[in-house]
């Protein structure tokens, strides 16, 4: 059978398809022994039980940033859009659960999903109108996005309760167990991180996550390649903002109640820099990135008036001697063989 | 809104454009020649507001008249900016920018935000978190111009400003400084090879935003009469707004878009309770950036650019 004359030119690419690793390593980054997996499970599952109570409620922060910050990653770190408004999606996930359940009498279970799917809507809706924009300019209006539903939320008194925000959201109860304390937060994040963890990495390592990958690289030649830069976009946008969603109906359960200043600029900021420390596009950086953002502050607490200081310091660094952040990305790398590839090579 | 009112409403807009114009002028020249949008400038007009602070509570003693003091305040504070968004630049952007393993825009836009954290905070660290009033360096006489109550401050300010963008503007455009700065700001590549050393272009241009940001930060504080550490960050926004709204690179644009925006928000708090004032500049800039990012002056040609 005659083939095409481009699939014989290119056919030798075949010798780059044979380098590459047959399959993407878990978590994308080498967790050379399982065994080291599974200690590492089983001690987040037992330690609790030893713990005190205010650890485990710092466990419970970082779990929920863990979560958020995967969810932002998406959007930032696979497809490289930088949203500096993702504290919106939060605030859109915390209210309309806390709203669902003291006004309408739902449970925080069947909140979950929808809170989810809010956000997700919300994301592709603030992404539409900013597809055409990249780097800088995305920033502002995301941030710009980012205030408007703050000032929203803060104005609409009669919705969510103004400055005051909705209060009094009972404590959730799963068969028969009341979540009455931080542990049984623990297990519901701690459930949700692994499962964040699992589905970023796996959407990471598909065809979706390859187009990410392309636009955000070279976002030309992946359009000329076929991707469908917007379809993609607006998929991180949502998909990312859906994690907030989630981290923000269980946030408002938890505390019992939403309010405005909860869902700030700096809380976006905050995210962004638990990625940029952790490493853009990293999931092992995201988590590093999330528990030192948090566990530190709690150890310098002597330093609390000093916080935001330090944090901009903190920031000014990283970006001057460590821009790929503390556990960097692995890129995928293919050497190429020595006599080039392509139709010279063939010959 | 009340029509009897408009003539006042414009002369608050002009007042308001002011302040947004002074500073829209360092987010256009900036992102002209290092495609960056410096957050910290919003924070910088605050630093100008305590220098200038500084500056009357230095010559308290001498008795000066008013006016003298208000002059005296706006060098120091134009001075202090400059050096502050001189050394920002040489100690901060610069190496992250030319540094290799960093992504283009994300690393000196967070860096940025960094700045302005470290900014805001120091100030709350060194002069707290409140509010201080601005001792009145000018009569509180107030004419009645067409039907509009303008105070003496005021004038000054609307006076002011102009001049302070009519000087840059001549810089810009009738020296060799200026001309080394629109080289840069058009193809820095080139101008290196025209034998332009634009990194210290960029330097000047970062002393010349910083000082335009002190001016800035000084006339807000007399006119308001009072200046707090966090008064940067939605100026800032606004500013930047404005400068958008005018066609980022196009010093002309900065400053009919800070104009224009002033314009905007008194219209839109005429309109629309008090509460929702600082959403119009974020909705314009959306709007605008969403529908039109080259911004309203069309053809910013290449002579009004830095």
């Amino acid at each position: 059978m005659p083939r095409h004359p481009l699939v014989s030119k290119y056919a030798s690419l075949a010798a780059v398809r044979d380098r590459l690793p047959r399959r993407p390593a878990a978590l994308g980054f080498e967790l050379a022994d399982r065994r080291v997996l599974a200690v590492l499970a089983v001690a987040l599952l037992l330690w609790p039980f030893f713990g005190s109570n205010y650890w485990i409620n710092v466990a419970v922060v970082v779990l929920s940033y863990v979560v958020l910050a995967l969810g932002l990653n998406v959007v930032i770190g696979f497809a490289g859009l930088l949203d500096l408004g993702y504290a919106a999606f939060y605030a859109v996930g915390a209210y309309l659960s806390a709203i669902l359940i003291t006004t309408y009498g739902w449970n925080l279970w069947i909140c979950l999903p929808v809170s989810a799917s809010a956000a997700a809507v919300f994301g592709v809706l603030i992404g539409y109108p900013t597809l055409r924009l990249r780097g800088d300019y995305l920033a502002i209006v995301t941030i710009g996005f980012g205030e408007i539903t703050r000032i929203t939320i803060n104005n609409l008194t009669g919705v969510t309760g103004g400055p005051n925000g909705v209060v009094g959201i009972p404590r959730p109860e799963l068969l028969g167990v009341t979540f009455a304390g931080p542990i049984h937060f623990y297990y519901l994040l701690l459930a949700l991180a692994v499962v964040a963890v699992f589905l970023t990495n796996r959407l990471a390592h598909s065809r979706v996550g390859r187009a990410w990958t392309y636009l955000r690289e070279d976002h030309v030649a992946a359009e000329v390649m076929g991707v469908n830069a917007q379809r993609f976009k607006l998929l991180a946008f949502g998909f990312g903002a859906s994690w907030a969603g989630l981290a923000g109906a269980i946030f408002s359960s938890r505390i019992g109640i939403a309010a405005p200043e909860s869902f700030t600029f700096f809380e976006s900021i905050l995210i962004v820099v638990i990625i940029v420390i952790g490493g853009m596009g990293s999931i092992p950086g995201v988590i590093a990135g999330a528990v030192a953002m948090i566990i530190v502050p709690e150890i310098l607490r002597p330093l609390l008036t000093y916080r935001f200081l330090i944090f901009g310091i903190v920031l000014i660094l990283v970006m001057r001697f460590r821009p790929e952040g503390f556990i960097p990305a692995r890129r995928l790398r293919v050497r190429l063989p020595a006599g080039g590839v392509g139709p010279e090579a063939d010959a | 809104m009340d029509f009897a009112l408009v003539p006042q409403y414009v002369v608050n807009a002009v007042t308001l454009g002011s302040f947004y114009a002074l500073l829209a002028i360092g987010y256009t020249m900036v992102y002209g020649i290092v495609k960056m949008i410096n957050i910290a400038h919003g924070d910088l007009h605050m630093l100008g507001a305590f220098a200038g602070f500084g500056a009357v509570g230095l010559v308290s003693a001498l008795l000066l008249p008013g006016p003298a003091v208000l002059i005296w305040a706006v060098v120091v504070a134009m001075l202090a900016c400059a050096v502050v968004g001189m050394f920002i630049e040489a100690a901060i952007y610069r190496p992250i920018r030319t540094d290799r393993r960093s992504s283009t825009t994300a690393g000196p836009l967070i860096a940025a935000i960094g700045v302005s954290y470290v900014l805001q905070n120091g100030a709350a660290v060194i002069w707290g978190p409140n509010r201080n009033a601005f001792p009145p360096l000018l009569p509180s006489n107030r004419f009645e111009i067409a039907g509009a109550q303008v105070g003496v401050t005021q004038l000054v300010v609307v006076a002011l400003a102009p001049l302070a963008m009519l000087v840059l503007y001549l810089v810009v455009q009738r020296t060799r400084l200026g001309r080394a700065m629109r080289a840069s700001s058009a193809d820095p590549a080139v101008a290196r090879l025209m034998g332009i050393d634009v990194e210290r272009v960029i330097l000047i241009t970062f002393g010349i935003a910083g000082a335009m940001a002190g001016l800035a930060g000084v006339l807000v504080a007399v006119y308001y009469g009072s200046f707090y550490v966090f008064m940067g960050l939605v100026a800032g926004f606004k500013a930047f707004t404005g400068a958008v709204l005018g066609g980022i690179g196009s010093v002309v644009g900065a400053m009919l878009g800070g104009y224009l925006l002033g314009g905007l928000e008194v219209l839109g708090t005429a309109i629309f309770p008090a509460e929702w004032k600082d959403v119009f500049a974020f909705i314009a800039l959306i709007l605008l950036l969403t529908v039109r990012p080259t911004g309203i002056v069309r053809d910013a040609s290449a002579s009004a650019r830095v």
